[in-house]
């Protein structure tokens, strides 16, 4: 049964990584109206703005469930396109340890990272 | 007079419309020789298939052609070949239809070749037959052929497997398909659907044990959606929908958002069908049952 479980978490953050990409394209690139509005930064990209953002707790929160759910997306693909070439039994599992532990290397680094700009 | 008209109006007239080449892959293993393409000329009628053409050339051009064919009316599902870059039955398709002086007809893609147009179709049945595709029923006395009675289902019932029901196991779903190009393993557009149609079907107990056979990596997980086996498919099925709908069948069963289906319950009177006058009996079984 782990199959049909690994297609709705890839759905799923397939959702997130929608919500949390729009959140972010939205700051990035809407700023002008955003701040018309009252929310939002102006000049997002300015170190300041940048600052700001990394010791928001709600903003740490998202950049590191976009970090899990676009790796975990990337690597599901990913681990598609290599079962697709036909992979025997063996060499399915070899991927399947390979990508979790990049996958979760990458995370922990991430995660750090986001959490280091928090904290520190 | 009414002959004459007749003749007239008919599309299948003798005259020949124009002569086009026949570029036909031909290999035998027996030869030593690689696969190659050899021209023919067919001078063609209106109303001609493609697969007419094939005999034309194997009655008076060349008698050791290979291909696959039997019922000439789209409905046996025998005759899928890689037309003009396409893949098609060739007794559904007519050569003028085509619009082309050159018509290129090969094997399907996405199978070992036997010979000349013969695909090997036996991972294609394979496949179908690892889905299981029959009704699967939990009482004892209904496990065996013919069940005691009829199983009662409505319209509607039947509505929701209906066209998957008029899949003729032709094969160009899974020619067509990107997926089995690059995995032989994946189970296909055919099995998938089939599998979703039998699941579906009120009369039909078996979900928990396909859903074993399902739940693979090969599974309905490995489609990603292209439709090339809808829009290739003779027969007017979905089958791409078919595997969708599957995916939605096992996940939202998994997640208990959806129940299983009712099942069809047995008839309790037999159904009053008498022979009409003059109707022989049915002719004895060619399969025996063990
Ligand atoms: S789904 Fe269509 S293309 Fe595929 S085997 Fe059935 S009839 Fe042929
Ligand atoms: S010969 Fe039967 S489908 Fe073409």
């Amino acid at each position: 049964m782990r199959e049909p479980t690994l297609w709705i978490l890839h759905i799923l953050a397939g959702i997130i990584i929608l919500i949390f990409l729009g959140i972010h394209m939205g700051i990035m690139h809407l700023d002008t109206i955003l701040t018309s509005l009252g929310v939002g930064y102006k000049n997002p990209l300015s170190w300041s703005s940048v600052l700001i953002r990394n010791k928001a707790l709600f903003f740490t929160i998202t950049y590191i469930l976009l970090l899990g759910a676009a790796l975990y997306h990337g690597f599901y693909g990913l681990r598609n396109i290599l079962f697709e070439l036909s992979l025997g039994k063996s060499a399915q599992k070899a991927v399947n340890w390979l990508l979790f532990f990049v996958g979760l290397f990458l995370f922990i680094y991430g995660g750090y990272a986001a959490i280091a700009a928090y904290v520190i | 007079m009414a002959d004459q008209k007749e003749q007239e109006t008919s599309v299948f007239t003798e005259e020949v419309i124009k002569e086009v080449i026949f570029r036909v892959h031909r290999f035998s293993p027996d030869d030593g020789k690689p696969p190659r393409m050899q021209d023919y000329k067919v001078p063609v009628k209106r109303g001609m298939t493609v697969l007419d053409g094939l005999h034309y050339i194997r009655d008076n051009l060349d008698s050791t052609l290979s291909y696959r064919f039997s019922c000439r009316m789209a409905i046996c599902g025998s005759c899928g070949m890689f037309i003009n870059n396409l893949p098609r039955l060739a007794c559904k398709t007519q050569i003028l239809e085509l619009e082309a002086d050159t018509i290129e007809v090969k094997p399907l893609p996405n199978y070992e070749v036997i010979k000349d147009l013969v695909p090997d179709l036996s991972d294609f049945f394979e496949k179908h037959r690892s889905v299981m595709p029959y009704l699967i029923r939990e009482e004892e006395e209904e496990k065996i052929d013919p069940p005691t009675n009829e199983f009662l289902q409505t319209p509607d019932e039947l509505e929701r497997f209906l066209q998957f029901a008029y899949c003729t196991k032709c094969g160009l779903c899974l020619a067509g398909c990107p997926t089995v190009a690059t995995d032989k393993v994946f189970l296909g557009p055919m099995a998938l659907a089939q599998a979703f149609r039998y699941n579906s079907d009120t009369r039909d107990q078996g979900f928990e044990k396909r859903l074993e056979l399902l739940c693979v990596p090969e599974g309905p997980w490995r489609c990603h959606f292209a439709g090339s086996c809808s829009e290739v498919c003779p027969k007017g099925v979905d089958p791409a929908l078919g595997v969708q709908l599957l995916k939605g069948q096992i996940v939202f069963t998994k997640l208990g958002l959806k129940k299983p289906h009712k099942i069809a319950p047995l008839a309790t009177e037999k159904p009053e069908a008498k022979r009409r006058p003059g109707i022989p009996e049915a002719p004895p079984r060619t399969v025996k049952k063990e």
